[in-house]
């Protein structure tokens, strides 16, 4: 455990969704604190309101209330075109459903948060094709998403994740809609990113395997966030 | 990469793209066309003098007036020389050969419409023969036509077959002026008419009157009618564009319908691009919000979705414009007869590309407008 302060400080957060004119609360007062370098899963059953805390730490949705403060930034008072430009350069996605650009091929999806970089074209060549090297799929460079299976097509999405070296890596059931070999590689990588590289990541996952491989977890249920991993174990198995 | 990506989305539906480009290009080529139709159909106007008045009589074109009108106005102020004639309403073998011929005064006339070209030889064998005619070179070659051949026209207004002997040809000085003329002797109908109808004689449908310059037109044309106010047949003298208008209006309804017609194929093609747009965006919702996850604004998905709707509008445009001329010249060698000038005018195109122009921008509106609305995470929910 680290002394220094954690790099992600939430703080009362709440949310809550209006459907109608009936509100339906999401999140109550969470408290949540993740070190740098730290692999967080978080866990819960569905409709537990995983996806809309991740969402809010990720910079891609507003709190009702609260604070959420990442490396020093409070994100939670950015103006919308603001947090635009913090996640460009601070969060790197990993999404269930891989969501890579069906026209663009392998190199240039991962290239494609880089164009948001002063980065020159060559420059941003080479950081794709290293970063695709990281996810062993240098061979695939030019073949189109719709040519990969898919867990080649998540391996590119991390590589995509990665490429701007972002504070934090969200990843939403990143293995969720993949057989059992590919998710074992694909959590192999999130392994190494953790342990080689000291990334910081945050998981939301259903699949007690892939919650194993985190060093932290965390069970939401019913708005509130406990450490509870025994009796979320047993309730995904 | 924003260019390769606008590429390769507008082709994603090979297809649809390929029906939308279609669809363009058909609007664009019949936008072109149909207003290539009414400037032919105002041609007429476009190369009547301002140094020519026209005088007719006031109730309508139908009444003549009396030729003894013909001294009193050469002694108007600003008059320079008068001539006369008549709608002859002739036609050839079959009632379906339509084409203008008039009764006129022939020496004075000719020398009114200098625009006429006519070799001298033939001109002084016009004037000497009284059962002669001259006709344009489009409508003698329309009949085959040759000089020396005999006409023989079935007159509506004037009954009877009559027969004329072609004693020239003439050209037009530039392309807006009408080849399709016939002209014959009016002295030869009223002849003919002292002697058949007597009180239908030395009676004329109009006059044509040169004057001295077009800023005397006003002038003069209100002395001339004054002249006659009060007395048996009161007269209208305008300029001849006036009166070449006055005709064209007579089908005003027609043409403003043509050009509703040619704005409405724009509107029709805006729906159908638009509806093209706003479907390929609809299908993309999750790529858009993967987009601006990563943190692209607005400003680059309005220029995707505006480039894609450029693209595909644009080779519609350029295609239909491209196809523009060869239509046209097929068009004007089918239904030539009824327009004197068939051309593609510079105007039409700068406005057909204009209407393609407006129509991408227009169509992309929408879906842009949907696509940065949208929140983040509604979008990518809609993948999910
Ligand atoms: N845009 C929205 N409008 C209204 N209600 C919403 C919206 N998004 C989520 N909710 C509701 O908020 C609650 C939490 O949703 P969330 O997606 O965060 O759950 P989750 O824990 O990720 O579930 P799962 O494990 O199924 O992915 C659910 O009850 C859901 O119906
Ligand atoms: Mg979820």
């Amino acid at each position: 455990m680290e002394e220094n302060s954690p790099l992600v400080q939430i703080k009362d957060l709440n949310k809550s969704y209006r459907r109608g004119n009936q509100i339906i609360p999401v999140l109550d007062n969470i408290a949540l604190d993740i070190n740098e370098g730290d692999f967080l899963a978080l866990m819960g059953p569905s409709g537990s309101g995983k996806s809309t805390l991740l969402n809010l730490i990720a910079g891609l949705d507003q709190v009702d209330g609260g604070t959420i403060e990442i490396g020093g930034v409070e994100i939670t008072s950015l103006s919308e075109s603001e947090l635009a430009e913090w996640r460009a350069s601070n969060v790197g996605f990993i999404f269930q459903f891989y969501n890579l650009i069906p026209v663009l091929t392998a190199l240039e999806n991962v290239e494609l948060p880089l164009l948001l970089t002063g980065l020159s074209r060559k420059e941003r060549r080479e950081h794709s094709a290293l970063a695709l090297e990281l996810v062993s799929l240098e061979d695939r460079m030019d073949h189109y998403p719709r040519q990969l299976s898919g867990g080649q097509q998540q391996r590119v999405a991390i590589a995509r994740a990665v490429v701007t070296d972002p504070t934090i890596l969200v990843a939403d059931e990143p293995t969720g809609d993949l057989d059992r070999t590919s998710a074992e590689e694909v959590l192999q990588l999130m392994d190494r990113l953790s342990d080689d590289l000291g990334k910081t990541i945050i998981m939301v996952t259903h699949d007690p395997r892939a919650a194993k491989k985190a060093h932290t977890m965390r069970y939401l249920d019913k708005g509130e966030l406990t450490d509870a991993p025994e009796i979320s174990f047993t309730e995904c198995l | 990469m924003l260019l390769k990506l606008v590429l390769r989305n507008a082709f994603r539906h090979r297809l649809r793209s390929l029906l939308t480009v279609l669809g363009m290009c058909v609007a664009i080529l019949a936008f072109a066309l149909l207003r290539t139709v009414v400037s032919a159909w105002y041609a007429g106007v476009e190369a009547s003098s301002a140094n020519r008045l026209i005088t007719r009589n006031s109730i309508s074109l139908v009444f003549p007036l009396p030729l003894s009108y013909r001294e009193k106005i050469r002694q108007i102020d600003g008059v320079k020389n008068v001539s006369y004639g008549n709608w002859f309403g002739g036609y050839y073998i079959d009632r379906k050969n339509f084409f203008a011929n008039f009764a006129v005064e022939t020496e004075s006339y000719l020398s009114l419409y200098p625009e006429y070209l006519l070799p001298d030889n033939q001109k002084t064998s016009f004037y000497r023969d009284r059962k002669s005619c001259v006709v344009g070179r489009k409508l003698a070659r329309r009949f085959g036509w040759k000089i020396g051949d005999t006409i023989t026209l079935t007159g509506t207004i004037f009954p009877g077959k009559w027969d004329f002997v072609l004693r020239g040809i003439y050209r037009g000085r530039d392309d807006t002026i009408d080849e399709n003329q016939f002209f014959l002797h009016w002295d030869y109908i009223n002849e003919t008419l002292k002697k058949t109808v007597p009180r239908r004689a030395d009676q004329v449908g109009f006059y044509v009157i040169g004057i001295a310059a077009p800023e005397l037109a006003a002038k003069t044309a209100e002395a001339i009618d004054r002249t006659f106010e009060n007395s048996r047949a009161e007269t209208l003298t305008e300029t001849e564009k006036a009166f070449q208008l006055s005709f064209v209006s007579m089908s005003e309804a027609i043409i403003t319908a043509i050009r509703l017609v040619s704005f409405v194929v724009i509107v029709i093609i805006l729906v159908v691009v638009a509806n093209t747009m706003v479907m390929s965006v609809r299908e993309r919702a999750g790529e858009y919000a993967v987009f601006k996850t990563l943190g692209f604004g607005s400003l680059f998905l309005a220029g995707l979705i505006l480039g894609e709707s450029l693209l595909i509008s644009g080779l519609g445009g350029a295609a239909g414009i491209a196809l523009t001329f060869p239509a046209a010249k097929t068009f004007a060698a089918a239904v030539g007869n009824w327009f004197p000038v068939f051309k593609v005018e510079a105007l039409t195109i700068y406005l057909a590309v204009a209407g393609a122009l407006v129509v991408s921008i227009v169509a992309a509106v929408i879906p842009i407008w949907r696509v940065v609305t949208v929140r983040v995470v509604e979008g990518l929910g809609r993948i999910e």
